[in-house]
């Protein structure tokens, strides 16, 4: 059942809250041992939760947009009272004193949130395979990936275990695994959904979005969760406007640009899969049809995006995960000093992926490299928004792939750091640019594991955005 | 042009290693100079354009001046933080010998 | 001592850390106090806590640019940057500072000895936890181990730089007193030393006179009273001419001055130490002031103590530097009113200086202190007396009258005492000079006589401190 449908019999007390948590906690049981997609649950406090939305319901109130409606979180996202590891060793059984502004918006809608999702260790990776409660497997084939980092998040939706998980995208990790799972998500403007009690992985890069079954169901997430916060002083100060009426929109009138260096032509960033190219192409002519004019975008500096990104996202982590320490909480390695104790508690508590970046970011930013490194990266950025902007001119929309392939199996990419980091290579730049990005299921490959296209538009377009993304669900039924 | 092993050398990842506090062993040194030169190599594209007419970009968004009233809120509980410590006493967080001082 | 004696200069420039006396910290709601329970102001955001994030306070940026104006700086757009080091006070293990873009740079500061040091630059940082040394021999480089309190951490902090043009150990301290006074004007900050509110490390070298190199230069730390300041600039000027003399080098170190040894010692040198990997602070936008905030800030600015102290002592008729203890405490408007109304300037600045050392001295107006000076000066009141009736004013405030009736002084005009007492030394030549000469029995005599002229009424300490001076 969707969400939207979900609230709604909530709401009008045609179903419980209560009745409904338990179907979706059975699947939970049922599922989760072989997909590994959750790493928490707090079903004492959900069963609670639900029960008092019910109470609302029963006293004639509105429990909210989402009452009744059970809603995972990646294992990033601050909820106070319980574990948030990040997919680490090193966060031990860290519980946070407080609420995540997410979290605290989507309880305030009635939402009853079930429990923590799994993820590569800190967000950095792009098959949760890096997460030391050990891999997700995709729903739709286990001997697969789910793609990440927000892949407990894609393979719960997938699998129906929630009907609605939030993600995190730095350089992907929403719209990537929901590309291999076949769900619908958003990476939403940079500073559109606060950031505070998200635990940071790349500061400037970081988005939280809402990862759902259908276009509809991410747009009531996404209007929940939206809106300015003071506690981030990067969020943007001005009014949301709600993105669930665009979604029925239509398209006509729409000026769209498909982005050829982000397809499989011969000027772009290469290792593109033709059938996903053609699934994209085949969504700009169902775009046309439905009215819009579709036409060809040229982001040259996309080439760059990969490179840029793997600066910077390190440079910002080597700083952002310096403070686990073993000082204050988390894991501790105990040895004679406090030095000894860092190193001794750094070295066995991180991953070798973070410790790689950790590495490439700290030699990026140090003396006698920052120049060549980091600062040209930040101007790649500054580059990079400048042909968006001028597309922008022509285009409304801009779609592309969301990911070079399909969901790929367990194991097949971990040896080779690079085969892994080209997953972003669609992804990211609208990383980089700050631009909303979602990405909408569209068809199967000849193997029959999903395809995702990816919709871009620019800061604080959303609404254009989810019009397209409406279109191209519907073209599919 | 440069080889790519040598991007970065082994001595250069030690000392970054050592600036990052990680302990690497010798495997994992050799390894990691191997991938971390990868990347590098990979991103010697950027490292190759000439972008000085191009301002860098630190924020996707032109905010400026976010500032909150200077008002004391109390938020969390002393105890709630200090349960979540590796070590405590009396009150503040233990730790073992420092030895070097605040740089 | 060799034949050809090398004549040395010393180059220092300083760094002093101002806590600003805002309500909040700089990125958090927590309280800025001193003295506070350990780890009682703490919360997600000043302690680092996953997931946290810090807001600018408003008032931290409005009393630095307040600084900076105060100093002559350009205030000019700036950023905050993360530098990057481990440290167990430090709970992020990077400090959110000011690198290349800071909010004042280029300002100066006339010192009352007539010299001007410029400021470089007065940036604005957030401070750290403070690290106490359990077991071992109290000393953090001892075995045992330590406790972290982060109650200051996240505290605002404006950092001024000066600019290597200090030459001496008098000149450092009055530069660091001239800045106090500055910012006790401005009300930014305690600027206590004693409590760390205001923190000063030196950086030294020396050169040949007549040279312009900067040499190596070691910055020295862990100075926490004026006096420590100049112990340790000396120590360290000392230290570099007899490394130079001996034909060795002093190296580029940190290093800590040992208040009890009276000597500075070795901090860390290590190699990664200076490898900061400043960037912009990601989680922070730039701030940018307008011309109108700036214009409001200058308005808003009271005269400087340089100007205050040429104002006053001119009104008074003495050198400014006689005048700088009465400006730093924030007395000189009294001093120039109670002159105003007549007043004598020497007598009223010695009895502000002397009698109004005291933390409230609200309760006094310029009426009755002027009132009192002209007592003491045309002799109605003795010097004591006038002490007397000042702590009186101090204490209840009133008029002088007031003052000297509830003191019973009122009894007895003093002049008249002193004209009795003039008029007894001539009757009684011969004990009056015995007394001088030290036979204190015949104290006894002068008050008796005096308790018997006045029929009991004069006031017996009032006569015993009137002979005192006397004798003096």
């Amino acid at each position: 059942m969707r969400a939207t449908e979900l609230a709604e019999a909530v709401r009008s007390g045609e179903r419980s809250a209560t009745e409904v948590l338990d179907e979706y906690l059975e699947r939970i049981e049922k599922r989760n041992a072989e997909l590994n997609a959750f790493v928490h649950l707090d079903e004492d406090r959900a069963r609670a939760r639900a029960a008092a939305i019910d109470e609302t319901v029963a006293a004639g109130q509105d429990p909210g947009p989402l009452a009744g409606v059970p809603v995972a979180l990646k294992d990033n996202m601050c909820r106070a009272g319980e574990p948030t590891t990040c997919g680490s060793r090193i966060l031990g059984d860290w519980r946070p004193p407080f609420d995540a502004t997410v979290t605290s918006r989507l309880s305030a809608a009635g939402a009853v949130i079930v429990g923590k999702t799994n993820m590569d260790e800190f967000a950095m990776g792009s098959s949760t395979e890096n997460s030391a409660y050990g891999p997700t497997r995709n729903p739709h084939d286990i001997s697969r990936v789910p793609g990440g980092s927000s892949g407990g998040s894609a393979a719960s939706v997938a699998a129906d275990l929630v009907p609605l998980a939030l993600g995190s995208d730095t350089g992907g990790s929403i719209r990537q695994p929901a590309a291999f799972c076949g769900v619908v998500g958003v990476k939403p403007t940079y500073g559109a959904v606060s950031r505070y009690g998200l635990v940071a992985f790349a500061s400037s890069l970081d988005q939280i979005g809402p990862l759902a079954a259908n276009v509809a169901d991410s747009a009531l997430c996404l209007d929940v969760i939206a809106g300015h916060d003071p506690l981030d002083s990067t969020s943007v100060p001005d009014h949301f406007v709600p993105v669930s009426p665009a979604v029925d929109a239509g398209v006509e009138g729409m000026r769209i640009g498909f982005v050829s260096q982000l397809g499989s032509g011969s000027d772009g960033v290469g290792g593109i899969d033709p059938e996903i190219d053609a699934a994209a192409k085949r969504a700009a002519t169902a775009l046309e049809e439905a009215g819009a004019t579709v036409g060809e975008a040229s982001i040259p500096a996309s080439v760059y995006g990969l490179s840029a990104y793997y600066l910077i996202a390190p440079a910002e982590a080597s700083s952002n995960l310096a403070r686990y320490d073993g000082v204050r909480y988390g894991a501790r390695v105990d040895a004679k000093t406090t030095a000894e104790m860092m190193v001794a508690t750094r070295t066995a508590g991180f991953g070798d992926e973070v410790k790689r970046r950790i590495m490439l970011g700290t030699y990026a930013l140090s003396a006698g490299y920052y120049d060549a490194y980091y600062d040209k990266a930040q101007r790649v950025r500054t580059l990079m928004a400048r042909e968006f902007a001028s597309a922008y001119e022509s285009f409304d929309v801009l779609i592309s792939p969301t990911a070079p392939t399909a969901a790929f199996k367990l194991g097949e990419r971990t040896a080779d750091p690079m085969t892994m980091y080209v997953n972003d290579v669609c992804t990211i730049p609208a990383n980089l640019t700050g631009d909303p990005a979602m990405s909408v299921p569209f068809g199967n490959n000849s193997a029959g594991l999903p395809i995702g296209v990816q919709v871009i538009a620019p800061a604080l377009g959303e609404f254009d955005m989810f019009r397209v993304a409406g279109a191209i669900e519907e073209a599919l039924r | 042009m440069q080889l790519m092993s040598e991007r970065i050398t082994r001595d250069e990842v030690a000392h970054v290693a050592d600036l990052a506090r990680l302990a690497l062993s010798s495997d994992e040194l050799d390894r990691f100079t191997t991938q971390l030169s990868d990347v590098l190599e990979h991103a010697a594209d950027v490292e190759a354009l000439d972008l000085s007419d191009v301002e860098p970009m630190a924020h996707p968004l032109p905010l400026v001046n976010v500032l909150r009233p200077d008002a004391i809120v109390r938020s969390v509980d002393r105890d709630a933080v200090l349960a979540e410590a590796p070590d405590v006493e009396e009150d503040q967080f233990r730790v073992p010998t420092i030895l070097g001082d605040q740089p | 001592m060799t034949d050809s004696v090398q004549e040395w200069e010393v180059v220092i420039g300083l760094e002093v850390h101002c806590e600003l006396n805002t309500a909040s910290k700089l990125f958090c709601g927590c309280a800025n106090v001193f003295g506070d329970e350990p780890n009682t102001n703490i919360c997600p955001t000043c302690l680092g806590l996953p997931g946290s994030l810090p807001v600018v306070n408003e008032a931290a940026v409005t009393k630095a640019m307040t600084l900076g104006r105060a100093l002559g700086c350009t205030v000019s757009n700036s950023i905050f940057a993360r530098k990057n080091y481990f440290y167990p006070d430090m709970p992020k293990d990077y400090q959110v500072t000011q690198y290349e873009e800071p909010t004042n740079s280029d300002g100066e500061l006339a010192l009352g000895d007539g010299s001007i040091v410029q400021i470089e630059r007065a940036h604005i940082e957030e401070d750290t936890g403070k690290t106490t040394h359990v077991g071992g021999d109290g000393r953090i480089h001892g075995a045992g181990h330590s406790l972290v309190d982060y109650n200051r951490a996240g505290v605002p902090l404006v950092e001024i730089v000066s600019r290597p043009v200090i030459r001496s150990a008098r000149q450092a301290k009055t530069y660091v007193e001239e800045l106090r006074a500055v910012v006790l004007a401005i009300d930014v900050s305690d600027a206590r030393m004693d409590q760390g509110s205001m923190r000063v490390d030196a950086n030294v070298s020396v050169r040949p006179v007549g040279s312009d190199e900067l040499r190596t230069r070691s910055e020295v730390k862990n100075i926490n009273s004026l006096r420590s300041l100049g112990l340790a600039i000396e120590y360290e000027t000392r230290r570099h001419i007899d490394l130079y003399e001996a034909g060795e080098s002093p190296l580029q170190q940190t290093r800590h001055w040992d208040e009890a040894a009276g000597r500075t010692r070795d901090g860390r040198s290590k190699e990664d130490a200076d490898d900061y990997r400043y960037f912009a602070e990601p989680d922070l936008v730039p701030l940018e002031p307008t011309q109108a905030q700036i214009a409001a800030i200058d308005e808003s600015l009271p005269p400087s103590p340089a100007l205050r102290r040429t104002r006053l002592a001119e009104a008074v008729g003495v050198d400014p530097a006689d005048v700088a203890i009465v400006v730093m405490r924030g007395q000189d408007q009294l001093a120039l009113d109670a002159v105003g109304i007549g007043a004598d300037g020497a007598k009223t600045l010695a009895r502000i200086e002397n009698e109004l050392a005291v933390e409230d001295w609200s309760a006094i107006t310029a009426d009755a202190l002027a009132d009192v000076v002209t007592r003491e000066t045309t002799g109605k009141l003795s010097a004591t007396q006038a002490k007397h009736v000042i702590a009186g004013l101090v204490e209840a405030g009133g008029t002088v009258d007031e003052v000297v009736a509830t003191l019973g002084i009122a009894s007895v005009d003093s002049g008249e005492l002193v004209g009795m007492l003039d008029a007894l030394i001539e009757q009684h030549e011969d004990e009056w000079a015995r007394l001088a000469d030290g036979d204190r029995k015949l104290q006894g005599f002068f008050v008796g006589q005096i308790m018997q002229l006045t029929n009991g009424q004069a006031d017996g300490k009032i006569v015993q401190t009137l002979i005192a001076e006397r004798l003096r």
